[in-house]
């Protein structure tokens, strides 16, 4: 048995060690291995056999930023239900109160992101126009 | 010496992305030639913001064959073989309307069972192309193992063509003056198999993707374009039914006998996505009863059109006749000659209306054949229909369309 | 004996398994797939294809190790690194049997686990979250509009689907009252009227099924498999985040993604199905690892002998079947049950959870990147949240 805290993580340090190692020499062992050849079309970012336009490395979409911010926010809120779920039985009714409370606050937030429209995704589809009638003939009447 | 691949290929750049009105960037990205879900080379200049296309360019011509002028070098009945080439995957469309062209030309009247045998045929092919449509559309929005099965059924498909022709693909079945081999003995047993298992097999596909979710929220509202657009482009066929315009050559202009046949020009109102699936399912399911009709109502008598002058003679009659002799000499050394004239057939394929039009100068071979293909008009409708959508709804719309890029671009 | 050197000992025996486990996860999926889709599988390489992991990592490591000139190098080679490393540690801290088991013939007791953190479970969402970056650096330093996009996409989904988790999670920690995964474990012992057993998915007063089913779909996202495979979405992106890795560094991204698939199906065994618990009480429930295997050596012998399918069969199957028997002989002995029963347990809920995800693979299509975003924050995070509330309240009134 572990004799310290500490020493419990001990196979986690090795496992990180060998995980470390075995991730290093799966990504590196084959340019060792490996044949090497080179050739400038080889190069080429892969376009679909097309040469590339303009840069990868552009701005991209602010939406998944946005995502990124929402996340951190909500996702504190789930880190703090953690300790509190490990408590629960101790306080009862008063930490089911307390983490309505809290959770009513987010979802505040949560219906605010909600309404602002920052969980679409797709924008807003063009407006359709109606088809014609199953069965009727339109090539007929143009014709 | 420099080796192939060390030239550039040429080729239409790529327009530079350009700021939205909203202050977003653009980026512009090439989806194709060599992409998985644009069956075979078509290539699409997408302009994307985030995942919303503001802007799509097909830009076809990379399987650019030539098939047409090459009509011009060879007899008529070579020509056949070539217009299996044209669409791999309903080639017998492509031989039928070439016939019946021809045939217009020559004033031929061709026996009641070669109609059959080419109506049945044709609806073969028919299921074919749906059945290769309806597992590599569904393998684009994401589902394996559909493939599997279209191609299961497609086999046992390809098993009856090979039966009836000698060849699994490209059949050059249907010639100008009949068919080229009579139904070989033990054919319906060999039809009525097929018959008999098929319709479970596509109520297990309707099973299988009509009532999942995910694939009705990916097929259902997406790939619309209207129905005046749709006119204008020369949009045909399963999208055009699928847009509840029940436009199909066999019944609006018979040919080859259809006019004999009990069936229903499948359609749907939706036109989306999902629409054109429906309406294909259930083509399948048309083409089965007309492939029902033709196997009871199979009539007797010759194969192909009593014209010497066009028609090789049977291999007896050349053997012991001094005339067949001659004729089949002189159609296999200089082919046969069609009147001066020029002639437009159509005809539906599974694709949509494909027609021929066919000048002859009164020669041995054609003066001009030009291919009106369904692939090609229903293409031009891509840009209004994915523009403004996310880009896996380019997959589900290209998918949708069933073009063959052989056909586009012949 | 000395902790160390048991936790190395037992570290060896672990990472064998393991790393033999994942690589035989992709033949089993390549079968299983096989099978439903009409076809066979890998067969060419060894009796029934077994040797085909093997080949394939023979295969893949004397590949070409290129490095296109465009890609921005250190994170290049970091992408990989950072996906493999961080989903290989949480097996040292997954249990996988009972605590202080004695070993027969020695005086050695051990816990069937690497280590007991009491902040296990915490410990490996913390690692799940890392394996974001992974994906997202490829997606980057490849340079490449398509990886770009998928690396994006990659991103934006495992953090959104890693809210409806984490809040699926709670849910059983609220009833158990800790974040060990061996406490929790040993909080669904028993039986209810001796048949129902007490795992969380049955557990009084507030059964979590729903929170099983949220964490098994944000499973699926935060391992990118179908239907959540966007962001290698192969038919729209080519590839994604991977388009411009080759050889073995593209393999060490699926490598990854299995590792991940095992992590994820081990958390939902040990939180919502009971760990190692057996499914029928114990009495009978000992006996049933011997069955199965016996069983199991049955079906290959007749098989192989009564109905050989193909060529080889009826030399392969019978070799199977009689390994099989020999395996639940080995289970009827009292000594090996009380060892490694448990571990059957655990092992058989694992792939049984394992296949799942292969047959999932098999059947659905995929979803579109707005349709999944929309899933994950319109759907799953509220419904997680009202599965919370309503245990919240459940546990608050029963508890006295």
């Amino acid at each position: 048995m572990p004799t310290s805290e500490l020493e419990k993580y001990f196979p986690v340090l090795v496992m990180a060690v060998i995980a470390a190692v075995m991730a290093a020499s799966l990504t590196i062992l084959s340019s060792v291995l490996g044949k090497r050849s080179k050739s400038p079309q080889k190069d080429t970012p892969y376009e679909c056999g097309m040469a590339p336009t303009g840069d990868a490395r552009d701005r991209f979409s602010i939406k998944f930023y946005l995502v990124a911010m929402i996340f951190i926010l909500l996702d504190i809120e789930a880190v703090f239900l953690y300790p509190w779920a490990v408590v629960y039985r101790q306080l009862k009714w008063f930490a089911f109160f307390e983490m309505l409370l809290f959770i009513a606050l987010v979802l505040v937030g949560y219906f605010y992101i909600w309404k602002k429209g920052a969980l679409d995704w797709a924008i807003p589809e063009r407006p359709r126009k109606a088809g014609p009638k199953t069965g009727t003939n339109l090539y007929r009447e143009a014709a | 010496m420099r080796s192939a691949i060390d030239y550039p290929v040429e080729s239409r750049p790529a327009p530079e992305p350009q700021e939205s009105p909203t202050g977003q960037r653009r980026m512009t990205l090439n989806m194709g030639p060599q992409h998985p879900s644009t069956h075979g080379v078509l290539r699409i200049v997408i302009e994307l913001e985030g995942e919303t296309i503001t802007r799509a360019e097909p830009d076809i011509g990379y399987l650019h064959t030539g098939i047409e002028k090459q009509c011009e070098t060879k007899t008529w009945q070579q020509v056949t073989t070539l217009t299996d080439r044209v669409d791999y995957l309903s080639n017998l469309a492509n031989n039928l309307v070439y016939a019946l062209t021809v045939e217009k030309l020559l004033e031929l009247e061709i026996p009641e069972r070669a109609k059959y045998l080419r109506v049945m045929m044709s609806e073969f092919s028919r299921i074919n192309s749906h059945l290769v449509w309806l597992g590599t559309h569904v393998l684009d929005i994401g589902a394996m193992s559909m493939f599997f099965y279209c191609f299961r059924e497609r086999e046992e498909l390809l098993r009856v063509l090979e039966f009836f022709s000698g060849q699994r693909m490209m059949t050059s079945y249907i010639r100008v003056g009949g068919v080229a081999l009579d139904a070989p003995r033990g054919w319906e047993k060999m039809v009525r198999k097929f018959v008999d298992v098929f319709p479970s097999r596509v109520d297990e596909y309707e099973n299988l993707l009509e009532k999942n979710p995910i694939w009705l929220n990916r097929t259902k509202g997406v790939g619309y374009i209207s129905v005046e657009d749709m006119l204008e482009l020369g949009v045909t066929g399963p999208m055009l039914r699928g847009a509840g315009i029940a436009m199909d050559a066999r019944r609006t202009e018979p040919y080859s006998g259809y006019e004999k046949f009990d069936f229903r020009v499948c359609t749907h109102t939706d036109n989306d996505v999902y629409a054109r699936y429906r309406v294909r399912l259930e083509e399948m399911r048309e083409s089965l009863k007309i492939i029902k009709q033709c196997l009871e109502g199979m009539p007797g008598g010759a194969f192909q059109a009593d014209a010497p002058k066009v028609v090789l003679p049977e291999r007896e009659k050349m053997k012991t006749q001094m005339e067949a002799l001659i004729y089949h000499f002189k159609i296999v050394t200089e082919g046969f000659r069609v009147p001066k004239g020029e002639v437009y057939q159509a005809i539906e394929s599974p694709r949509g209306e494909i027609a021929y039009y066919i000048v002859s100068d009164g020669t041995s071979k054609p003066y001009r054949l030009h291919m009106r293909t369904p692939s090609f008009g229903n293409l031009q409708g891509l840009s209004p229909m994915i523009e403004g959508a996310l880009i896996a709804d380019t997959i589900a719309a290209l998918g949708s369309m069933d073009f063959v890029l052989g056909d586009t671009d012949r | 004996m000395d902790f160390m050197i048991l936790s190395l000992i037992k570290l060896g025996l672990v990472l064998f398994i393991f790393m033999t486990a994942l690589a035989y996860i992709q033949w089993i999926e390549r079968k299983v797939i096989a099978h439903v889709q009409l076809r066979v599988g890998p067969k060419r390489v060894g009796p029934h294809g077994l040797l085909q992991p093997l080949a394939d990592v023979i295969k893949l490591i004397t590949k070409e190790g290129m490095v296109p000139s465009h890609v921005h190098p250190v994170f290049y080679y970091l992408a990989p690194f950072v996906a493999v490393f961080f989903a290989l540690i949480p097996i040292s801290f997954i249990p996988f049997g009972q605590a202080n088991v004695k070993i027969p013939f020695t005086d050695i007791t051990t816990n069937m686990e690497l280590t007991d953190l009491n902040i296990g479970l915490l410990l490996i969402l913390g690692l799940s979250g890392m394996g974001v970056y992974g994906i997202a650096l490829a997606g980057w330093a490849s340079n490449n509009k398509y990886s770009l996009i998928g690396g994006l996409r990659s991103s934006a989904q495992m953090i959104s689907y890693e809210l409806p988790m984490a809040l699926a999670l709670v849910s059983p920690l609220l009833m158990l009252n800790t974040v060990s995964l061996r406490e929790l474990v040993n909080g669904q012992e028993g039986f209810y009227f001796n048949v129902i057993p007490r795992w969380t998915i049955f557990l009084m007063p507030a059964p979590q099924i729903f929170s099983f089913i949220i964490f098994m779909i944000a499973g699926f996202a935060e391992t990118n498999r179908v239907p959540f495979d966007l962001p290698e979405a192969e038919n729209e992106l080519v590839a994604g985040f991977h388009v411009e890795y080759a050889s073995m560094k593209f393999a060490a991204f699926f490598m990854a993604e299995y590792a991940n698939m095992v992590t994820v199906c081990s958390v939902a065994t040990l939180l919502f199905l009971g760990g190692w618990h057996p499914i029928v009480v114990p009495g009978i429930g000992n006996w049933i690892p011997a069955l199965v295997h016996i069983g199991g050596g049955a079906i290959c012998l007749y098989h192989g002998l009564v109905q050989p399918a193909r060529k080889w069969d009826n030399i392969t199957l019978p070799v199977f079947g009689v390994a099989f028997i020999g395996a639940g002989l080995l289970f009827a002995i009292p000594i090996v049950q009380e060892l490694l029963a448990p571990v059957f347990w655990f092992t058989a809920k694992l792939l049984i959870l394992l296949f799942v995800f292969i047959w999932v693979r098999a059947t659905l299509p995929r979803f579109r990147y707005d349709q999944l975003m929309r899933f994950a924050w319109l759907f799953m995070f509220p419904l997680a949240l009202v599965n919370l509330l309503i245990t919240g309240l459940l546990v608050a009134a029963t508890t006295n």
